[in-house]
């Protein structure tokens, strides 16, 4: 099913990052899609290739989710990877999104898993509405963004 | 599946390059990394083993430009070929919007071939697509190497469902960017009929 991103909720998500990073006393936070798309992120996002950590993070979560199922777990739901300067804590929300934080001796696990559970909660519940919007209103807007395309349009997206 | 974000309004949509191991999913990628203007392209990521073969996948953002209000981008993806990679090749095919199905044109590798398209139909119905309703492009590449078998023969039996058919050398570029050019706009077209 497609996910039909709307600026209210973006604006949820953008909030709720923005705290979790500075409550977390992290250097980043990003929210990813399972399919790798990124959708928001706080922190010092110039700092790296976002479009690359997206996939990356996706292609990770999907390699431990096999790995999961393989051995009879239904998921793995949080993943640590600890290096000599940064952290990064990767944990899956609501079944749908990945929640990805990076943080150095500035914080700890500790309290980036405590932030991170309460961030969480809040952050499924903004994705179910999504859904349900999405599902309500399927189509509302993407035929105003569609409705005008033509054959010709497509074609010249690529002369 | 693909993402639609309203706010930023940006669509993004998923290719999957798929087919025998070392038939040139990679290759394909790398051209087409090579020839994009730097401004409309990410980074390519590879993850392969020591020998160069995929071990996980490639991928590649591109930025295509915007259709009336709205900016297009491409998430293009290859997976491992070899056979006892079903299991890190499967995950690849989560969310696709298309496929280009990349067959080595070799007599040798034609049992390959058919290994291979037979292998996505099971993996896309895992992943709840039908291969016969996605948009879907075939490839014929190699078509330099002496030993490759006439365009027609390996039309007639290894097309599925009448895709469009592009013959191809890919590290010389020849195909490459038609392929993806007609998968793109299959994907699009896609979208606007579901809208």
């Amino acid at each position: 099913m497609d996910l039909i991103l709307y600026d209210e909720e973006l604006r949820e998500i953008q909030n709720l990052i923005d705290q979790l990073h500075v409550d977390a006393r992290s250097k980043i936070v990003f929210v990813v899609d399972k399919n790798g798309q990124q959708i928001a992120g706080a922190g010092d996002l110039g700092s790296i290739d976002t479009t690359s950590l997206a996939s990356l993070t996706a292609g990770n979560v999907a390699a431990t989710d096999g790995l999961a199922k393989l051995i009879g777990e239904k998921e793995f739901s949080i993943l640590f990877h600890e290096g000599e300067r940064d952290n990064v804590h990767i944990s899956i929300v609501g079944n749908r999104v990945i929640l990805v934080v990076i943080f150095d001796d500035r914080s700890s696990l500790g309290l980036v898993r405590l932030r991170v559970k309460k961030g969480s909660q809040e952050l499924t519940h903004i994705f179910d509405r999504i859904v349900e919007k999405t599902k309500s209103q399927p189509s509302a807007g993407l035929e105003a963004a569609f409705a005008e395309i033509t054959d010709d349009d497509i074609d010249n997206l690529f002369s | 599946m693909a993402f639609i974000n309203y706010a930023a309004r940006e669509v993004n949509c998923k290719i999957v390059y798929y087919g025998p191991g070392l038939c040139g999913k990679t290759t394909n990628l790398q051209w087409i990394y090579e020839k994009t203007n730097p401004t409309n392209k990410g980074k390519l990521i590879s993850l392969a083993t020591e020998t160069d073969r995929t071990l996980f996948f490639d991928f590649l953002p591109l930025d295509l430009g915007s259709i009336g209000s709205l900016k297009v981008r491409f998430h293009l993806y290859t997976v491992p070929g070899q056979v006892f990679y079903n299991a890190s090749r499967k995950l690849i095919l989560k969310g696709i919007d298309g496929v280009i199905f990349v067959a080595d044109s070799q007599e040798a590798r034609f049992d390959a071939n058919l290994e291979s398209i037979d292998n996505l139909d099971k993996n896309l119905k895992e992943q709840g697509f039908d291969l016969m309703k996605i948009p879907y492009v075939l490839q014929l590449n190699k078509r330099d190497l002496p030993s490759a078998m006439p365009a027609d023969v390996l039309t007639k039996e290894l097309r599925v469902k009448g895709e469009p058919v592009f013959e191809a050398v890919a590290p010389k570029g020849v195909g490459v960017y038609e392929t993806l050019k007609e998968c793109a706009k299959m994907v699009l077209k896609e979208l606007r009929r579901n809208a």
